[in-house]
């Protein structure tokens, strides 16, 4: 792992989890955008519905900082 | 014809009336509540004999159109003191429609201590003094009925909570698999139980298929709006995939979901009650993870959840209901949750009302936290037999934190707050202090737009926007209420403009009128008005559209977030 590395955490949903994984904490490069990692999860940009960093709503342009939590979900509802 | 059927218990008389002109427009909510503002005195006791009981099925029901098979049911709320309505699948809303009943209404109030069943079929309405029934929860309800009068009758019944006259109790409604969905919130089933019904039975046998004014207009229609629900991911996919329980981890992961008694917003053990495990719980065990609560849905977001051993355990197991209990109470087995759902349904109480209120009486030190066998067995020997801490119980979340001096009570006008934490979710908070319901998060479900994305976005955690998207919402909630329609109609509504276009003309050409959208706007603001003017009328005021104190004293975490809106930004919801 080099200083520049930034380790993130990435939780997947419903149908996100399929052939994937429900959490994995990995390494990224320094600069990793969050549009990023769902092209590296090999998911459209339109099959996302909800992309929370931290908890909070996050756009794909984003840069990832150390430590961040990022969850994504397809387009879901409910209630 | 359509007509109107009164029912009156005080004299055991039934009178068939024509529709009046100005109800000819209503259905579903707007029609309840229209007639509970004109014809029951605001201060009357809800229990007493001045309440009615109005059953209405929506503009829609029992017609080929989508997913349009929810009845309506309004009385003043014995829970909160409010005018309440509230609706539900299953097969009642679809026969009233086709015995050409517009609105049952119960009135009155028998001097005996009698309890009556009342059967409707096309011949008529028949009063009977009920014996085998009492003291039976809905489950055997359900056997006896069918029993005396075959397996496709449709039922409105109450368990063993609405013979007590409990604010916990709901009305159940037979779905299509003789298992039951709720008429839930508010107590409604005591009202049925003050009114000495057991249940209300219904007979279709013989009676004509509904056809629309205009049947290739319908039609064509009614083709548009089942492609808006298919095509939106939503309705289309999530919502029959993962049912509404998806919203578990939603919640979990944007710090929303009550945990604990309101005092945290994330629940650790969340992916032990989560859509996806629910799902794959289902699939393991031979369940359904697909079913619809009344005929002619194409969302399916129901489901029917088997135990361990592949027997059916519960069915219609949702979001709510596995949020109260597992989160709010902290229950983390899946299958203590299922139990309780099972538990719950047979005795007739309200599921969110119960949940809270449990999560109230965990922190009064009654039971502990987690405890899912103390809920069960305070559910079964205290509750559905009445005992003292039963009525206790059974009077619901604002009653048991006030015995037990209890400052963290999740309520508004006496209402459960459901599954979404206000602080964290601030236009949800705008519909539980406005609605003239109480806290009811369906009547103006900000969710989707501050969480889900759809309809736009409105960041959840800031106070822009807030009090325009819960006007907006329940505006077009209460005309929606008043079509049959499930409420998840909103999510493609809310996205593709043809949706709500076509719901419009499907009104249109099922009556041969014009509305307008502005029209079914209109409607929703006017059932609004309706409701506040009852509210006023029975003693509410703008100082009764608050949350509870400790939202504002209290931090949630994992935002720190807290309720900051003041009484004056609160009141500009009503300005329309």
């Amino acid at each position: 792992m080099s200083e520049a590395d930034t380790r993130i955490t990435v939780r997947l949903f419903a149908s996100f989890r399929k052939g994937r994984f429900i959490e994995a904490e990995e390494s990224y490069p320094g600069g990793t955008t969050i549009g990023d990692i769902i092209a590296g999860l090999d998911i459209t940009p339109k099959e996302v519905g909800i992309i929370l960093l931290n908890g909070r709503r996050a756009e794909p342009g984003q840069v990832l900082e150390e430590g961040a939590q990022l969850a994504l979900f397809p387009l879901l509802g409910g209630g | 014809m359509e007509k109107i059927l009164r029912v009156n218990m005080s004299d055991l008389s039934v009178k068939t009336e024509d529709v009046p002109e100005a109800w000819k427009v209503h259905g579903g909510r707007g029609l309840t509540s229209t007639i509970i503002a004109q014809e029951v005195p605001p201060t009357c006791h809800p229990l007493g004999p001045n309440n009615k009981l109005v059953f209405a099925p929506g503009l829609l029901t029992g017609t080929s159109a989508a997913s349009s098979g929810r009845l309506s049911a309004g009385a003043k709320s014995p829970l909160t003191g409010t005018i309440k309505e509230c609706n539900a699948g299953g097969t009642v809303a679809r026969m009233l429609t086709r015995l050409e009943i517009k609105a049952l209404i119960i009135e009155g109030q028998p001097k005996d201590d009698c309890w009556y069943s009342v059967h409707v079929n096309k011949a008529g309405v028949t009063i009977q003094v009920e014996t085998e029934t009492i003291g039976l929860g809905n489950f055997a309800v359900v056997d006896k009925v069918e029993a005396r009068f075959g397996k496709t009758v449709g039922l409105l019944s109450i368990g063993q909570t609405g013979e007590f006259k409990m604010n916990l109790a709901n009305i159940s409604v037979k779905d299509p698999d003789s298992k039951l969905r709720s008429l839930g919130r508010g107590g409604l089933g005591a009202v049925m139980g003050s009114k000495r019904i057991k249940f209300i039975s219904f007979d279709e046998t013989g009676t004509p298929l509904v056809k629309a004014v205009d049947m290739e207009k319908f039609k064509e229609a009614g083709k548009r709006f089942a492609k808006a629900l298919t095509d939106h991911p939503v309705s289309g996919q999530g919502l029959p995939t993962y049912g509404t329980a998806i919203l578990v981890n939603i919640l979990h992961e944007a710090g929303g979901l009550p945990t604990r008694n309101f005092t945290v917003g994330q629940f650790a053990a969340h992916d032990k009650i989560s859509g996806e495990t629910i799902h794959d719980t289902i699939v393991a065990r031979g369940g359904k993870p697909k079913h619809g609560c009344h005929p002619g849905c194409v969302m399916q977001c129901s489901q029917v959840f088997n135990d361990a051993d592949g027997n059916y355990l519960t069915s219609g197991f949702e979001y709510e209901t596995i949020w109260a209990i597992g989160a709010d109470c902290c229950v983390e087995d899946l299958d203590d949750i299922a139990r309780i759902d099972s538990l719950m349904d047979d005795y007739g109480v309200d599921s969110i009302e119960t949940g809270v209120m449990f999560g109230v009486a965990m922190e009064a030190d009654i039971l502990p936290f987690g405890d899912g066998k103390g809920i069960m067995r305070m559910l079964t020997d205290d509750i559905a037999k009445g005992t003292p801490l039963g009525r206790i119980l059974g009077g619901g979340t604002a009653n048991v934190g006030r015995i037990y001096g209890i400052t963290r009570v999740p309520v508004v006008k006496g209402q459960g707050i459901p599954a979404y934490d206000p602080r964290a979710v601030k236009g949800i908070g705008i519909t539980y202090a406005t609605s003239p319901m109480g806290a009811d998060h369906t009547s103006g479900y900000s969710i989707a737009t501050n969480i889900l994305n759809v309809g736009g976005h409105v960041d959840p955690l800031k106070k822009d926007g807030q009090v325009e998207l819960s006007r907006n919402l329940q505006i077009a909630t209460a005309a929606v209420d008043s079509t049959g329609m499930c409420i998840f109609i909103a999510f493609p509504g809310l996205d593709i403009p043809d949706c709500l276009a076509a719901l419009v003309d499907m009104i249109n050409a099922r009556f041969g009128i014009s509305l307008t959208m502005d029209d079914v706007m209109n409607l929703g603001k006017y059932i609004l008005k309706t409701e506040r003017n009852f509210n006023i009328a029975a003693g509410f005021n703008n100082q009764h559209d608050r949350l509870p104190e400790f939202f504002e004293l209290e931090p949630i975490a994992p935002h720190n977030a807290i309720w900051d809106f003041t009484g004056a930004e609160i009141d500009a919801f009503w300005d329309f």
